[in-house]
């Protein structure tokens, strides 16, 4: 991939994360850590990978995103807003009553494929779109964001294992592995384990990867193209907060608010990125 | 048999299958009894093996409604209802989706297996949640009804169907519609709202309370959400007593739907069904309603008890 693709792309995942600062702004609630750590991942599917149509949403033919984590969908409003899905001005309507764009994703906003965040269940969905795709002799794929956290969740292991059975190689699996859940660190707090070796032992193809390398994120999306007959999950390194001082690796901004002073220095952190 | 729901649900699902691309089916390893085993033996592709995982099935019939498909998801009520209730809630009913979850061998119907098998507050659940359609069809050729008709209705919808074979009370011609329950005899007397296996058992309560020259109304409830409120205001008026009969517990199903549009009536009332218990096991499933009371006999004296 040439450099200046590469160099867009990562224009987009900043565009994301000025984005996601627009739902959360200043002394409202909003879920930046997660939010962050998955803009790249999120910037790379939409600008690079997938076909989707800001024109005609339910194209048949389209690509299929999912964010499992449902929590973490400001990075996605901010993609989709870019994308002209809808107006940017939305983003800062975010959770407002009656806005478009709930604080979980509901299928309302255009672009939104699935209703998720009650965590565990977005993989099973892409099951179904990835089985009907089959049904239907369709060339589309359908990519699930899943978070570290989440696959404490038995429904994500049958989905895992409901994928392998019935040989979803048009499904990827992204964990967006930030090694931090809502109460603190994944490994004080519950730690699951070995997730690599977990989906190998449920028969899926896999790739460790740094998840803010858009270079390594590229070419593991492409890698997941070449894989026949099986799912391929991406774990996609992370870290929680990813691009703003203050938040990173730092769990108590999973879901919190931004005084003015926060707000200014996280915008400043953002401009600072050199792409 | 012609009387048996399961059997004609399984045939007749196959039979829209046949003529519908969009309809698929989803079971967790019971095709055998829910009797979708008709559409995986001619229509293969079309059916998916979920294994024992409800959680997921459902999320599954999700995301293939999201991509178009009409999936009928599959197992007993007290699993369908019970298990995968946050997945039904977030995945299928907020988006209003058109996944018909068909719950089977529903209240006490699977005798044998016990509390562990039967359903008794699977109406309470789904009841409560927004945008939930709920049928219990009352017989055979009334399930083949509710199959069709589900083709063409918008949102999701729980099915619940008895695993016991039940008395034929409707014929091709009887009328059906998803949302309007039928009127099966006149009376002046009293009314009866019944649901499922309870509307033949009702119909023989009201031939012995004819008997003592009471006429009653039965009514075939077979949508019990959303509720027919024409039809049940209708019926209730001038009457000496409201009754409603379902085999589910007396907390949540068809009796709470109907106090709750008639709370405020002067007429006396009576909500029959199973007393906040449990099920259990038992040889036949006929041994169960008698011992919680869901008999004709049991019927007409709470009725009896009710006017006295």
């Amino acid at each position: 991939m040439d450099n200046n693709k590469i160099k867009e792309l990562k224009k987009k995942a900043k565009l994301i994360r000025e984005g996601i600062l627009d739902c959360i702004g200043v002394d409202k609630k909003g879920h930046l850590g997660g939010s962050m750590s998955s803009a790249d991942l999120v910037a790379a599917l939409y600008f690079y990978k997938m076909r989707v149509n800001p024109g005609n949403p339910h194209d048949p033919d389209r690509d299929r995103f999912i964010f499992s984590k449902g929590h973490s969908v400001l990075a996605q409003y901010a993609a989709l807003a870019e994308l002209g899905f809808f107006s940017k001005s939305e983003l800062k309507h975010t959770k407002e009553l009656g806005s478009i764009l709930q604080g979980h994703p509901e299928i309302r906003t255009p672009g939104v494929e699935a209703n998720t965040g009650s965590l565990g269940q977005g993989l099973s969905i892409g099951v179904g779109m990835a089985l009907a795709a089959k049904l239907d002799c369709k060339d589309y794929r359908v990519y699930v964001i899943v978070g570290d956290g989440e696959l404490c969740e038995g429904q994500i292991w049958e989905a895992v294992t409901c994928a392998n059975f019935y040989k979803l190689d048009n499904l990827v699996a992204i964990i967006d592995k930030n090694r931090f859940q809502a109460s603190g660190s994944t490994k004080e707090r519950y730690d699951i384990g070995n997730i690599r070796a977990k989906f190998n032992a449920y028969g899926w193809e896999t790739r460790d990867i740094d998840g803010h390398n858009m270079n390594e994120i590229v070419e593991a999306l492409d890698w997941t193209e070449q894989v026949k007959g099986f799912p391929s999950a991406i774990i996609a390194n992370t870290v929680k907060g990813k691009g703003i001082s203050f938040a990173e690796n730092n769990f108590s901004f999973h879901n919190n608010s931004l005084t003015k002073e926060q707000y200014e220095q996280a915008r400043k952190d953002i401009a600072s990125i050199v792409v | 048999m012609d009387n048996n729901l399961r059997e004609a649900y399984g045939r007749e699902l196959l039979e829209i299958a046949r003529e519908d691309e969009r309809v698929v089916a989803l079971d967790a390893d019971l095709c055998g009894s829910t009797m979708t085993k008709f559409l995986q033996d001619e229509i293969p592709e079309r059916f998916f093996e979920m294994g024992i995982a409800e959680a997921n099935m459902v999320s599954v019939a999700a995301g293939l409604a999201l991509s178009g498909k009409i999936p009928f998801v599959n197992t007993f009520s007290v699993f369908a209802a019970g298990q995968p209730y946050n997945q039904i809630r977030q995945g299928i009913a907020l988006p209003n989706l058109n996944v018909r979850i068909v719950g089977s061998s529903c209240g006490l119907s699977d005798a044998g297996d016990g509390a562990t098998h039967q359903s008794i507050e699977d109406i309470a659940i789904m009841r409560a949640i927004p945008n939930m359609t709920i049928v219990e069809p009352v017989d055979a050729e009334e399930t083949r009804k509710v199959v069709r008709t589900s083709l063409k209705y918008q949102g999701p919808m729980y099915i619940r169907i008895s695993r016991s074979s039940l008395p034929l009370l409707t014929n091709s011609d009887t009328p059906f519609s998803i949302g309007k329950i039928n009127l099966i005899t006149e009376g002046s007397d009293v009314v009866i709202f019944a649901s499922g296996s309870m509307v033949s058992k009702s119909l023989k309560a009201r031939e012995i309370l004819e008997q003592e020259g009471l006429g009653i109304r039965v009514i075939n409830a077979n949508t019990i959400k959303p509720l027919d409120k024409n039809q049940v205001i209708e019926s209730s008026k001038n009457v000496k007593c409201i009754i409603t009969v379902e085999e589910h517990s007396v907390i949540g199903g068809l009796g709470s739907a109907v106090s709750e549009l008639l709370y405020d009536s002067k007429i006396p009332m009576k909500i029959i069904g199973i007393e906040d218990k449990f099920g259990q096991s038992a040889a036949t499933h006929e041994e169960l309603l008698e011992y919680y009371n869901l008999t004709p006999g049991a019927i007409a004296d709470k009725i009896k008890n009710l006017l006295s």
